[in-house]
């Protein structure tokens, strides 16, 4: 038997902008299914430009992308496939949600797949329900709160049944305990995750492997408490645990 | 925050109206304004028939008549020139308080603001009672060639997105002590106009990203569900507001 593709195969990516500007000097980066992933790195570093490389909104100017085996190309039928594999939640959940009540939100993608009747309904229940917001679907996505809608906005990219769920900045304006929802409930997703942000403690909490990007290169890749743990490292590259916290030594991430 | 996609002129509510399919209402809509369009300028009662269907329209979906008046100031900048009509018109003449008048072209300016006026009624009418989406749905179903309700989803779209990033604009200026007069408004506002544009650019673009990465392809998924295709009940109910129309109409082209 053949072994299992990795869910996300990044080779030698290139991408410099149409000014000129080079954002990725080449980025090489594996993830194995069902792995958690944080994409560590400071503003700038070109995260989000690899985030849009992952499901060919951006093409590399050099080096190649596969996501389950399958070649980023620019054939429609390909970029669809690929567009279903990689289910991308984008930082501001305004961006994401545009119809008039969360349930058609969530059946957008999953419509736009072909999916119809009965099979598109369970697809929007199964979603609704991982993130907990079923008693939510025939509301207006902007009367929920802040947190509510970016769960909502991960149910949207979930109906996809995605191979690998990419999240920018899941945690970015999220109180406390919204905060700790969504871990809670990223935890329980049976998905290879990869999540960017410089929030280092939900890295810690989430993520067994750590990559950090800057200037547009992969500088480490490691273990998350060994990363968090290399003060030096770490401050190299703009990244700061918040004040008190420090790995203790023997923790590993939170598992279920 | 003014969270999510602003709703401009759709007002949510739960009536009889807003129940009705999106096409039937669009139909009904249209043949009523031909009505009111081909009726004899002389026929002022016919008019004020007209005026009393807005009425009952209004009264049964709930929308309240300083919305309805308020909103259809923006049909003044069109009409202005009518004004001018009873100065310029040629013709017998009569005298109105003091003032020297032309008959045909009080006839004239009675003409295009009374029709103006009823056809934008009946236009806020149907925006009131039907969310874009709707809108959009209704368009299809009337077989309108795809590319139109295309541009116009885009159009509603960056509409909504324009209206709530002023409206954010505009909170962030009063706190720093703009004063909220109406004119030295119009010029805090000119002043934050371009970069108004390009904010709404870049969010446009953001929500188009978070489109095409859910597998959009131009085309929106047609399964919406609570928008089942109209009956001929409906479609019945919603014939007797043009039906009305076109009988007044009928009546006051024979009689004058």
């Amino acid at each position: 038997m053949q072994p299992t593709p990795p869910s996300l195969d990044v080779r030698g990516v290139r991408y410099a902008y149409p000014d000129g500007h080079v954002a990725l000097h080449g980025v090489d980066l594996t993830v194995a299914r069902g792995e958690r992933v944080a994409l560590l790195g400071p503003n700038g570093a070109g995260k989000t430009t690899l985030v849009l490389h992952l499901n060919g909104i951006l093409t590399p100017t050099e080096g190649q992308i596969a996501v389950g085996g399958l070649a980023v190309g620019r054939d429609r039928a390909t970029l669809a496939e690929i567009r279903r594999r990689v289910g991308i939640v984008f930082q501001d959940p305004d961006d994401q949600l545009f119809l008039p009540t969360v349930a058609e939100d969530v059946a957008f993608g999953p419509a736009n797949l072909g999916l119809r009747g009965p099979e598109l309904a369970a697809r929007v229940d199964e979603a609704l329900a991982a993130v907990g917001m079923s008693e939510h679907r025939d509301r207006t996505p902007h009367h929920l709160s802040f947190g509510q809608r970016r769960r909502v906005a991960v149910a949207t990219v979930l109906a996809m049944r995605p191979e690998i769920l990419v999240l920018d900045e899941p945690s970015s304006n999220l109180d406390p305990a919204a905060r700790r929802e969504l871990a809670g409930i990223l935890r329980t997703l049976p998905v290879t995750l990869l999540m960017v942000t410089h929030d280092l403690p939900y890295a810690f909490e989430l993520c067994d492997r750590s990559v950090i990007l800057d200037g547009g290169r992969i500088v480490a890749d490691g273990p998350t408490p060994e990363l968090l743990d290399d003060e030096e490292l770490l401050a190299r590259h703009r990244l700061e645990l918040p004040y008190p916290f420090r790995p203790a030594p023997g923790r590993a991430p939170v598992r279920e | 925050m003014g969270a999510g996609h602003a709703h401009v002129l759709y007002r949510e509510a739960d009536s009889p109206v807003h129940r009705l399919p999106p096409e039937v209402k669009i139909t009904a809509m249209v043949a009523f304004t031909i009505a009111v369009v081909a009726t004899p300028r002389e026929a002022l009662w016919a008019f004020g028939a007209y005026a009393l269907l807005v009425a009952a329209v209004a009264a049964l979906a709930r929308v309240n008549a300083r919305w309805l008046l308020l909103r259809s100031t923006i049909e003044l900048p069109f009409v202005l020139f009518a004004f001018a009509l009873p100065f310029l018109g040629a013709g017998e003449r009569v005298d109105v308080a003091g003032l020297h008048l032309s008959v045909d072209g009080l006839y004239g300016a009675w003409n295009i603001i009374a029709k103006g006026t009823l056809g934008v009624w009946a236009s806020l009418l149907l925006a009131a009672t039907t969310s874009t989406r709707d809108l959009i749905v209704g368009l299809d179903r009337l077989r309108c060639p795809q590319i139109l309700t295309q541009i116009a989803t885009f159009m509603l779209r960056y509409l909504d997105v324009l209206v709530g990033e002023a409206r954010r604009m505009r909170v962030a200026r009063i706190s720093r002590g703009d004063d909220p007069r109406f004119v030295w408004q119009l010029r805090g506002f000119a002043a934050g106009v371009g970069a108004l544009f390009l904010r709404a650019f870049e969010r446009g673009e953001r929500v188009y990203l978070a489109m095409l990465s859910r597998g959009y392809t131009g085309r929106m998924p047609t399964v919406w569900q609570g928008t089942a295709a109209a009956t001929t009940g409906q479609w019945l109910i919603a014939a007797t507001v043009p039906v009305v129309a076109g009988t007044v109409a009928a009546t006051a082209a024979v009689l004058t």
